[in-house]
C-alpha cells in the first residue's frame, strides 16, 4: 500500500526553511504577494506574477479539491495516486492522494492536507475529507 | 549571418553579495534577473527570452517556472564538461516540494488525459485511434520497432499503466538517432536533393507557474504554434503533412488542438476513424510510424519528427504513405513532462 511508503526528507534551504518549520507544527503555508495580492505555491521569495519581493507567509486552510489525478499501476512500491489539487486560497499544487481507496477518487472531490513523516521535516499530502 | 549591430545591452546587474548562506540558488537567479530588469527600466512582462547555464538549479524548466516567465526563446547551452554533474548536484527549485510525489512520464501525461476527458468528454477509444493510425504507417517501415497493425480494441485491452493511459497509448523507447545538415540557400541549391527550407519557427515553455489558473488540457504549443504559422505566413489548413511528437496518444491529441488543426476539446473527434492515416484521413501524421510505433531514440524524438517531414517534402516517404504533392509540412514537439513542466517547439517546412 502507498501508506507504507518511506518518503524522502525534503531538502531545506534558507528560502524555504520557514515552510518546513511550520510543517513540523502541522501548519501548511503558502506565500502571498502584498504588492499584487496574488497567492502562490510552492513558496518563492520573489512573486512569480509581479516580481515584487514583498511576499509574506500565510497559513493555508489546507482545504482543496482534486483538479486531476492518475493512478500509477506499475510501481515497485505499489500503486499510488499522483494529483494536482486546488487550494481554497487559489493556488494548485502537485501532490499524492493518500490514506484512501485510490480507485474511488474523482475530479472535484474535496480533500485536506495531511503531513507524513520523513527522516527530516514532514511532507504535505492530501486525503479525501 | 552576422550578429553585428543586432544586439544591444540594455540592462545590467551584479549581485552585491559575495557569500549567501541565507539564500537559495534559485533566489539568487531571481534577484539578479530582477536587478537587471529594473536597471533597464522595463518590467518582467517585457521579458520574452531566458538564457542560462548549468549553474541554474535544475535547468530551464524549473527556472522559467520559478520566475513566472512567459518566454518565446530559451537557450540552455552549457559547454562546461561537468554540466550534468552540476545538474545532478543541484536539486531543482521545485524538487523540494515535488520530489516525493513520484511524477513519471506516464502519470504526468496521465493527469493531462484525465482532465481532458473530464473537461471535454474525450474517450480512451478516441485516444486509441492515434495509435491505430501510427501502426498503419509503421507496417510499411522496415525499421519500425513495432510493425503490427493494431485495432482500437487492442489498445483498450492492453494493460493499464497509469490511468487512463494503457500500454499501447505509450511510445516505444529505442536506441538509434538521427542528424541534420543545415546550410545556406546558396549551398542547398548547389546540392542534388530537393530543397526543403524552414519558413517558420516558434518555441515556448509552460509550467504550473505558482499554481495560478492551472490548466493541464493545453500545452506550450498554443504559443509556439501561432508564432511559427505567423512567421511562415500559412495556416493549419495549408499543411499537407504533420510530424507531431507522440510520446503518448494524449500528447498528439492536445498538440493538434493547440496548433489549431481543430478547436480545443474537439481533438477526440478529430483523430477518430482514421483521420490521421495517410490516404484515408484529412491530416496524415507520423508516416514513419512515429514514436508510438517506430522510433524514439533516447527520448529525443524531435529529430525523427523533422526527418520524416523532410522525407515527405522530398517525396521520399514510403509510396504507401507518401502524401501527394506534399509541399508544406509541420514538425512539432514537446519536451519535458506535459503535466508538470515542458517546452514546445514548432517548425514549418516548405519544399522550394
Amino acid at each position: 500500500m502507498a501508506e507504507a511508503k518511506k518518503y524522502p526528507a525534503p531538502i531545506i534551504n534558507a528560502e524555504t526553511a520557514h515552510f518546513w518549520e511550520a510543517a513540523k507544527q502541522g501548519k501548511f503555508l503558502i506565500k502571498r504577494c502584498t504588492a499584487c495580492g496574488e497567492p502562490h505555491y510552492f513558496p518563492r521569495s520573489i512573486c512569480p506574477f509581479c516580481f515584487s519581493d514583498k511576499t509574506v507567509w500565510e497559513e493555508s486552510s489546507g482545504e482543496a479539491t482534486i483538479y486531476t489525478f492518475s493512478l500509477m499501476r506499475k510501481s515497485a512500491s505499489g500503486p499510488y495516486a499522483i494529483a494536482y489539487v486546488t487550494l481554497k486560497e487559489g493556488p494548485s499544487l502537485q501532490t499524492n492522494i493518500v490514506d484512501c481507496d485510490i480507485d474511488k477518487l474523482k475530479i472535484g472531490q474535496k480533500v485536506k492536507v495531511v503531513f507524513k513523516p520523513t527522516d527530516g521535516a514532514p511532507l504535505p499530502f492530501f486525503t479525501p475529507v | 549571418m552576422t550578429i553585428k549591430g543586432k544586439a544591444y545591452i540594455a540592462g545590467i546587474f551584479e549581485h552585491p553579495t559575495r557569500h549567501a548562506p541565507d539564500k537559495s540558488t534559485a533566489q539568487l537567479h531571481a534577484e539578479v534577473a530582477k536587478g537587471a530588469i529594473e536597471d533597464a527600466g522595463i518590467s518582467k512582462a517585457d521579458i520574452d527570452g531566458y538564457f542560462l547555464a548549468g549553474d541554474a538549479p535544475g535547468g530551464t524548466w524549473p527556472m522559467v517556472d520559478y520566475l513566472g516567465l512567459k518566454v518565446r526563446h530559451i537557450d540552455s547551452t552549457d559547454t562546461g564538461g561537468c554540466s550534468y554533474l552540476i545538474h545532478l548536484g543541484h536539486a531543482g527549485a521545485e524538487a523540494d516540494f515535488e520530489a516525493a510525489y513520484g511524477a513519471t512520464t506516464h502519470n504526468a501525461y496521465g493527469m493531462c488525459a484525465m482532465r481532458h476527458m473530464h473537461d471535454y468528454g474525450t474517450t480512451s477509444e478516441q485516444l486509441a485511434w492515434i495509435k491505430v493510425a501510427a501502426s498503419h504507417h509503421a507496417q510499411y517501415n522496415p525499421h519500425a520497432f513495432l510493425k503490427d497493425v493494431v485495432t482500437v480494441e487492442d489498445v483498450l485491452n492492453s494493460p493499464m499503466i497509469s490511468d487512463p493511459l494503457h500500454r499501447l497509448d505509450c511510445c516505444v523507447v529505442t536506441d538509434g538517432g538521427g542528424a541534420l545538415i543545415v546550410t545556406t540557400p546558396e549551398i542547398a541549391k548547389s546540392l542534388k536533393k530537393p530543397q526543403v527550407r524552414l519558413i517558420g519557427h516558434g518555441e515556448a515553455m509552460k509550467g504550473p507557474r505558482g499554481g495560478k489558473d492551472l490548466d493541464l488540457t493545453y500545452s506550450a504549443g498554443v504559443w509556439s504554434g501561432p508564432r511559427a504559422f505567423e512567421e511562415a505566413g500559412v495556416t493549419p489548413k495549408d499543411i499537407k503533412y504533420a510530424s507531431i511528437y507522440d510520446s503518448f496518444t494524449i500528447t498528439v491529441l492536445m498538440q493538434l488542438e493547440d496548433l489549431g488543426f481543430c478547436r480545443k476539446g474537439e481533438g477526440g473527434r478529430f483523430v477518430a476513424d482514421g483521420n490521421l492515416i495517410s490516404g484515408v484521413g484529412k491530416l496524415p501524421f507520423n508516416t514513419d510510424g512515429g514514436g508510438l510505433c517506430s522510433n524514439h531514440p533516447v527520448n529525443r524524438g524531435g529529430m525523427t519528427k523533422i526527418i520524416e517531414a523532410v522525407r515527405q517534402l522530398r517525396g521520399e516517404a514510403h509510396p504507401k504513405v507518401q502524401v501527394k504533392n506534399c509541399d508544406l509540412a509541420i514538425a512539432h514537439g514537446t519536451g519535458g513532462l506535459l503535466g508538470v513542466r515542458h517546452a514546445a517547439s514548432t517548425c514549418i517546412l516548405e519544399r522550394v
